[in-house]
């Protein structure tokens, strides 16, 4: 097997199969689970716990150049984006245009 | 009951359905969020060629967020699949919540397994939202035409984040970066309308990062299935059956 093969067989086994099965569960299923129902409660919460973990881990153990930018500044930039999108209409955009705004500020002013 | 709206072929439904996706709101919003994971994919030292691949088959935001960033970092491949695996899950009830909006008497399985596959969450907020309006022998055409413009978005904007990563300078590098985490925490905050999801998101946050920091292994399956579960049984024994949306 040849090395420059492996990342594409990584992507179908561990990227592929494990979400397109979900799916095919949904087609074959004629009938099934409520939306309401107790493990569909329970994997929302899990999944949504996974992505947050995902989250964090980008932003304090940032890698490449997002690791150049100061802990404290990506932690402050994620904070305040998150407050404009609570106070700013519950809007995404802002949320994230603000936090973007500042992570280059900070980034330009606390580069090390 | 209200007219529903035909075309005059399948085809035509089929770019009926490319027309409203380049129309609809979640053009931007999809367009900034493949920009991030193309900066991310490039990041991580994957190729254009893989980024792409993994949008056309995984398509799916936050599985492919888990997967370039695990294996990116060297994580073990078994906890990534177990990572993606418990991310996709939700796409079980979304699939079968769209399906009977898509079966006629005339269906084929065959035929629904596109749309199955191009199930995911924008596409499916506007499928359930746009396709009772439209003639039943046709959604199946419309919502291939909708779903497959939006994955052409999401793998041409993959594309733009993979190369400006490539080519900015750090500073504005970081910033393409940054619009992953910071766009996919606010967006499921957003959807974390139940005390269970939000009391979920916090111990994820909070867990990725101690047990991280902690350097224990397969800490993001700790962090995901422990804090979903706790969340889980507080908000279960805390007071009565929760209300979920969506």
């Amino acid at each position: 097997m040849s090395a420059e093969l492996w990342p594409y067989i990584v992507l179908m086994v561990v990227g592929f199969l494990p979400n397109e099965a979900w799916r095919l569960v949904g087609l074959v299923l004629a009938r099934g689970l409520n939306e309401e129902s107790q493990i569909v409660l329970w994997s929302r919460a899990v999944a949504t716990a996974i992505l947050a973990g995902v989250v964090a881990k980008l932003i304090v153990f940032a890698s490449g150049s997002l690791a150049t930018i100061p802990l404290g500044v990506r932690v402050g930039a994620v904070m305040v984006g998150f407050l404009a999108f609570l106070l700013i209409r519950r809007s995404p955009l802002a949320g994230v245009l603000v936090g973007e705004a500042v992570l280059l500020i900070g980034g330009y002013f606390f580069a090390p | 009951m209200p007219e529903l709206k035909s075309f005059p072929t399948s085809s035509a439904a089929f770019f009926g359905g490319v027309r409203h996706a380049l129309t609809s709101v979640f053009f931007p919003v999809m367009g900034g969020t493949y920009i991030g994971i193309g900066a991310l994919a490039h990041d991580f030292g994957l190729s254009a060629l893989w980024l792409t691949l993994s949008t056309l088959f995984v398509w799916a935001g936050p599985a492919q967020v888990i997967l370039i960033s695990g294996i990116g970092a060297g994580a073990a491949l078994i906890e990534v699949a177990i990572a993606v695996t418990l991310s996709g899950i939700r796409l079980f009830p979304m699939v079968m919540a769209l399906l009977p909006l898509l079966r006629t008497r005339e269906t084929r399985t065959t035929d629904l397994i596109l749309p199955a596959h191009f199930t995911s969450v924008s596409m499916w907020i506007e499928s359930l939202r746009v396709l009772p309006g439209i003639a039943h022998a046709q959604r199946v055409a419309f919502c291939n035409g909708l779903a497959a413009t939006y994955m052409g978005i999401a793998a041409t904007f993959g594309l733009v984040g993979f190369y400006l990563a490539a080519g900015l300078p750090p500073l504005f590098a970081a910033a393409l970066l940054f619009i992953t985490p910071i766009s996919f925490l606010i967006s499921t905050a957003r959807s974390a309308v139940t005390m269970l999801d939000r009391l979920a998101l916090v111990l994820g946050l909070v867990g990725g990062t101690v047990l991280a920091a902690l350097q224990v292994e397969f800490d993001l399956l700790w962090a995901g299935v422990g804090g979903g579960t706790i969340a889980y049984l507080v908000s279960r024994f805390r007071k009565k059956p929760v209300q979920a949306d969506v």
